[in-house]
């Protein structure tokens, strides 16, 4: 059985019009079908956490979504969070900064993940980042440094958008 | 590994989706995804069909009537731990729900889904349970209301018929400045719980206990109500050594046995946690209203 349904989504700012099998995960078609494989599989049943994304601005797990119903919504995935090729953003430059990975596969999950939680609360404790990357797994670097990074990626942004706002 | 091949339908309305419950054979329903989904990953589901909720209107709101609060089956577990009325209104289900999976999952699971998915650990069926939910069941002949008590029916199953869908559960809140806590046993932030425990209490002026909720998750296959401790609370004072005695009986309590714990284990979690809920319950009892 082969169904298939077209839809239309927008990835890291990129309209797609696309025909899917309506069983294909939305983390196979953004690696397969759009080529994006920043966004990396560990699980597949929604344990690890490395395939998150941003859908609608909201963090979850695209192993856990059918392509179908990312019909008409807006995703985020890690090759979007750069402002641009020659400038990573602030949480990845804290990352690169703190050693925040090693292996780096579980990074595009984390990256994302913490996008949405400092967003919603940009002076985190460390206790409130532990509990908010809770969901991805680690097996490089005990958490340490990506806590350390997590943290420091929220002063950055703290002092980016200060002096942005007048 | 990929979902085995299924049909997709994603209906716009209850009336729709009754309708396609009622004509397809092994169909299956899939909300918020986050217990579906895995089970179709490792194929441990066959379904020919899958009806998508999530497109279907009116399914997701947070409606606070009088003395209850309602809540649309598909309403995100994340709005369900943001909403101002839940924090006033159902103070424990807040509580409960900070410890359901993770911030990635609540943003998609849903309470209905949680409900009708009836994990034996899970938190959301837990506090249902607590607060002497009602659900309400669209399908072909109507709809009709369920009190929670009698919704489990076996392991992971729910009272509904084929052609029938959840859309909504009442929640009864307590009144204002009432103690509430959530206590679960769980080897990390996230998973199911081992054991939890549900308690809710009132006390008169003196201190006593006027009512008392006490609930047990993860002993069985559905959440157990300790009738016989609510019974033996009232009149009570918080005090440790009391609730050490009344909460002992709670060992007899039948548990499963898996490879998280045996059920030695998780009867000994059932006679420490609700004491220590009912502790945690008691310090935030404010007649005046929680700050």
């Amino acid at each position: 059985m082969s169904d298939t349904r077209q839809i239309a989504v927008t990835v890291n700012g990129m309209r797609y019009q696309e025909i899917v099998p309506v069983r294909v995960t939305l983390a196979d078609f953004l690696r397969h079908q759009l080529g994006l494989t920043g966004t990396h599989l560990g699980c597949e049943h929604g344990v690890c956490g490395a395939c998150t994304i941003l859908l609608d601005g909201r963090s979850a797990r695209s192993c856990l979504m059918l392509a179908v119903q990312a019909d008409g919504h807006e995703i985020l995935t890690v090759e979007g969070i750069a402002p641009n090729a020659d400038t990573l953003h602030p949480l990845q430059e804290a990352f690169r900064d703190n050693h925040g990975l090693q292996c780096g596969f579980c990074t595009p999950g984390i990256l994302t993940t913490l996008l949405e939680l400092l967003r919603d609360n940009p002076d985190p404790t460390e206790e409130e980042v532990r509990i908010g990357i809770s969901g991805n797994l680690c097996r490089c670097t005990g958490y340490q440094n990506i806590v350390i990074a997590a943290l420091d990626a929220a002063k950055r942004l703290r002092g980016s958008s200060g002096a942005s706002q007048p | 590994m990929k979902p085995p091949p299924f049909s997709y339908h994603d209906p716009r309305t209850v009336a729709d989706t009754v309708g396609l419950l009622a004509s397809l054979d092994n169909a299956k329903l899939l909300a918020g995804g986050q217990s579906l989904m895995p089970m179709l990953n490792m194929r441990y589901v066959l379904p020919d069909h899958i009806i998508d909720l999530n497109r279907v209107d009116g399914l997701s709101y947070i409606k606070p009537r009088d003395g209850v609060l309602e809540i649309g089956a598909m309403t995100r577990q994340r709005d369900i731990e943001f909403s101002d009325a839940v924090a006033e209104r159902c103070p424990l289900m807040a509580e409960a729900i900070r410890q359901v999976g993770h911030r990635q999952t609540r943003n998609r699971g849903t309470l209905g889904g949680s409900l009708c998915h009836l994990d034996p650990a899970a938190e959301l069926v837990s506090i249902a349970a607590a607060l002497d939910a009602k659900v309400t069941v669209a399908g072909k002949s109507g709809t009709r209301e369920i009190d929670f008590a009698a919704f489990p029916v076996a392991y992971m199953t729910p009272a509904l018929e084929l052609d029938e869908l959840l859309t909504a559960v009442t929640f009864p809140c307590w009144p204002r400045g009432h103690g509430y806590a959530f206590v679960e046993f769980a080897r990390r932030h996230g998973d199911f719980a081992i054991v939890s425990a549900a308690v809710l209490i009132e006390e008169d002026k003196s201190g006593k206990i006027a009512r008392a909720s006490v609930t047990l998750g993860g002993m069985g296959p559905a959440p157990v109500r300790a009738a016989e401790v609510e019974r033996a609370l009232i009149g009570e004072t918080i005090e440790e050594k009391r609730l050490r005695e009344i909460c002992e009986s709670l060992r007899k309590l039948d548990a499963i046995d898996d490879i998280h714990a045996p059920a030695s284990y998780r009867q000994q979690l059932a006679t420490v946690l609700p004491r220590r809920a009912l502790i945690k319950a008691h310090e935030r009892i404010a007649p005046e209203g929680w700050p």
